[in-house]
């Protein structure tokens, strides 16, 4: 690989230390009672409010519809990202030094990997909007509150809005890095 | 012709009669329509000024905002707030414990802000009560009361709680003398027995902590208020008095007799320094203290048996006589610290002293006798000028930052304006009416922010709808922007408001505190979860742990408590939300109900003294379940055999 390419693909790599302090995905709730805001980030290793109390007040006004309590230590997936992050950039080094056409086989495992990844958040919110407490104070009939994976649902009085937060676009600018360091290495042999 | 020529002159006329009546407006709403857009705070717009008011004979004080005259809160202070279970709840009770017991109420006066570098700071409020003499101080992030020390040898605390430029002390005195230490004398033996005291009360710089550091012992006059120095007075501060006849009955009378009564000036730093050499007797007292430790959220009396005394006749150059026109009032300090106006209230003038002068009059040894071994300044000796023509009554002065003093004269019901340097009023406004103090944002500091000045009136009459033979006390909004002084808003006020104080806004919004952290509630009776509530029996004392959160309580179905239990409900509301209190009470509660704020512990004691099933219930309409948050406690006989249980 050409020096240029290398640096690139090694920067792809080692820029993904920085998803660790980002969160990778926001849901934000507005209510008319809650002008200061109200919401959820998911780190690579954690879920946090987006305000020190927040996932303690979510989980209160949760329990008025009858759903499970939001309890980050028993989300299995926060356990296994960091090392899944890691393993990207253990390998994205290592590609580094290889022939260019491990550059594709890495990008295609990263945009599997964030593919899955996203299919597990929204099932997570399936669970989460679908299996609700029968015996819930408020049942409003047909009503379920699953929020978005990208977007704006309207929940009761709660717009909720999911967007990918800092941590997912550090992630797309590793794969477009390695992109990068991927076509330019091609150049390099043409003009051999 | 002629008849044509009547009829046109008599229309002219009516024309003109109009155009002035209107123009005068007799108050009409037309006049002020400029005045509505200036006092208008908009929905969800806040307002420019915090003002906190003393609630007077309430006990308490009101946080308003200007310009709009809106009521916020009222802090509870000296006086008992069921709506909130201070001077009720198990953990607030001490806050009012003095030397004569229990006190659920005072008459609090004159809020005072601290300042660093003659500037508010934004970290406390001080409040004196008057009858059972106290200074408390309120925190300005929680905007609740911190702490309460009392003052002994003390006959009432009225010239109190002013701040030194940097609080390092607030001064107290005692309003009326009494014997020193107290004895039962016959009451006409005022001259031989009665004597007065000035105090200073130390501030720790962090913690804001109050400690009497020393008080001085002072010839048996009314000392009547008080400010300390700023700038180059800074080191000094100036008490007025009245009553230096000494008489002890009719007072109104026997009291206004001398052409003039004494400003005392004491040098606090000097003073310090005899403290420090050794010069200060320890006197016997009592006194207590009364402190609230956030973190237990608990208050806690501690009782001080001794207190540093200085006299003056063994404390050279410590304190002075200045002179000072007939029953003097109020004295206040111009931002520069030099001058120092005197509210003569039977006066015809208002004295203004010269810092400058009184120094090198001390220093020239021009004295006038002296009394108890403080020197008496000679009054051409010391004094700045005169302002004339002040208006009848003269009581206060503030002032605007820009060379002029602003003073509230009682009796003619009005505000005179004048120039700081010249002496001549060049603004006068009127009053509604029998204005008492005055106050301009900052006015009292080296920093005022002008813009407005608060009139604080003592009787009403016609100004607001009538309710009955009380009526509603009352301020108002003066704009002083400009060179004419202009009303633009009157508002009610709760309790008497004696003085005020007013701060911008932004210095204090930011640090409000939104919520009690669970994790750092160390009252010894909280719940940290669900799973800590419980209910615990030992001999006829019933321990009751509850928790609070939207929208139940844990546990709420309680049996095995009897008649002649004492009952105690600690409550814990878990919640760490922004704006989410809970209330508490059961039904026959002979005390008053709690209002519990996210992440705090109040406890309130209940003696059910019959048999029966008692509900209790959440008071704070807390959200969308809040009917169903309630529950019942179950009473038995006195000989029951019904244990204790509660649904886990």
């Amino acid at each position: 690989m050409k020096s240029k390419s290398k640096y690139l693909m090694m920067g792809a790599s080692l820029i993904l230390l920085l998803v660790f302090l980002f969160p990778i995905w926001n849901i934000d709730l507005d209510a008319p009672q809650y002008p200061e805001g109200i919401g959820l980030r998911i780190w690579a290793n954690k879920m946090t409010g987006a305000k020190e109390f927040d996932l303690k007040n979510l989980n209160g006004l949760n329990h008025y519809i009858g759903m499970k309590p939001i309890e980050p230590d028993t989300i299995q997936e926060l356990k296994y990202m960091p090392f899944i992050i890691a393993f990207f950039i253990g390998s994205g080094l290592l590609v580094s030094f290889l022939n260019r056409k491990f550059i594709v086989v890495w990008i295609a495992l990263l945009l599997i990997i964030m593919s899955v990844g996203l299919y597990d958040f929204y099932m997570w919110g399936y669970d989460y909007g679908h299996n609700l407490n029968p015996n819930a104070p408020i049942k409003v009939p047909g009503m379920t509150y699953q929020p978005p994976v990208i977007g704006t649902r309207k929940l009761l009085n709660i717009t909720a809005t999911s967007l990918p937060g800092i941590g997912s676009f550090i992630i797309f600018l590793s794969a477009s890095l390695a992109t990068v360091s991927f076509i330019i290495d091609k150049r390099g042999i043409e003009k051999k | 012709m002629k008849r044509k020529g009547i009829i046109i002159s008599l229309i002219s006329v009516l024309t003109t009669a109009l155009i002035i009546y209107n123009c005068s407006g007799g108050g009409s709403s037309s006049n002020f329509s400029d005045a509505a857009s200036k006092v208008y705070v908009a929905p969800g717009s806040y307002d420019e000024f915090y003002a906190f008011m003393s609630g007077g004979f309430s006990g308490q004080v009101g946080v308003y905002g200007l310009p709009s005259g809106r009521l916020f809160k009222e802090i509870a202070v000296f006086s008992q707030d069921p709506e909130t279970g201070y001077g009720y709840s198990e953990e607030s009770k001490a806050m009012l414990m003095t030397s004569y017991g229990f006190i659920p109420w005072d008459d609090a006066h004159h809020p005072s802000l601290s300042m660093t570098n003659g500037e508010q700071d934004g970290r406390w409020l001080f409040i004196n009560g008057n009858n059972t003499p106290r200074i408390a101080r309120i925190d300005l992030r929680s905007f609740e009361t911190e702490e309460i020390i009392e003052t002994p040898n003390s006959g009432g605390n009225h010239a109190s709680p002013f701040v030194t430029e940097n609080t390092e002390y607030v001064v107290a005195s005692t309003r009326f003398s009494i014997p020193i230490i107290n004895k039962d004398v016959p009451i006409n033996t005022y001259k031989e027995n009665f004597g007065g005291t000035i105090s200073f009360i130390s501030v720790d710089k962090n913690s804001g902590k109050m400690n009497l550091a020393f008080q001085i012992i002072v010839p048996g006059f009314n000392y009547d208020l008080a400010r300390p120095g700023k700038g180059p007075s800074h080191g000094w501060a100036f008490f007025t008095s009245y009553n230096s006849e000494q008489a002890n009955t009719l007072l109104e009378i026997n009291a206004s007799q001398n052409d003039k009564d004494f400003i005392a000036a004491v040098n606090w730093k000097k003073a310090e320094e005899y403290v420090k050499q050794g010069k200060a007797k320890t006197m016997d007292a009592e006194y207590y203290r009364n402190y609230y430790d956030e973190e237990k959220q608990m208050a806690y009396s501690e009782v001080n048996k001794k207190v540093l005394v200085l006299d003056p006749k063994e404390c050279p150059g410590m304190i002075y006589y200045l002179p000072t026109p007939k029953s003097p009032h109020g004295v206040d300090v111009d931002p520069s610290g030099e001058f120092i106006a005197a509210g003569g209230k039977l006066a015809t003038v208002i004295p203004v002293h010269s810092f400058s002068k009184m120094l090198k009059a001390i220093d020239e040894k021009k004295f006038d006798g002296e009394i108890s071994g403080i020197p008496i300044l000679k009054y051409d000796a010391v004094i700045a000028g005169e302002v004339q023509d002040p208006g009848l009554g003269p009581l206060h002065t503030e002032f605007d930052g820009e060379g002029y003093g602003y003073t509230s004269a009682f009796i003619s019901s009005e505000i005179v304006k004048w120039k700081i340097g010249t002496w001549e009023v060049v603004d006068r406004i009127p009053t509604y009416y029998s204005i008492g103090h005055l106050m301009i944002p900052g006015g009292d500091t080296k920093k005022p922010w002008g813009k407005y000045v608060i009139a604080l009136n003592k009787i009403t009459k016609d100004r607001y709808l009538p309710t009955g033979p009380e009526l509603t006390q009352s301020a108002q909004l003066i704009d002083i922007s400009g060179d004419k002084m202009k009303l633009l808003l009157d508002f009610p006020t709760t309790g008497e408001p004696h003085y005020a104080q007013a701060i911008p806004a932004d210095i204090l919004m930011k640090n409000s505190k939104k919520i009690y952290e669970l994790e750092k509630n160390k009252n010894p009776w909280a719940v940290k979860s669900e799973k800590e509530t419980r209910v615990e029996r030992n001999g006829n004392v019933v321990r009751v742990y509850l928790s609070a959160s939207r929208s139940h309580f844990k546990p709420d179905n309680i049996e095995g408590v009897k008649v002649g239990d004492k009952v105690y409900f600690h409550v814990t509301n878990l919640e760490q939300d922004w704006d989410i209190p809970h209330g508490f009470t059961v039904k026959g509660l002979n005390n008053s109900e709690l209002l519990i704020m996210p992440g705090q512990t109040k406890s309130i004691l209940w003696e059910p003294k019959q048999v029966g099933v008692y509900p209790f219930y959440c008071t704070d309409f807390c959200s969308a379940l809040h009917q169903e948050m309630s529950g019942y406690i179950r009473v038995s006989p006195a000989n029951s055999n019904v244990q204790i249980s509660y649904n886990k």
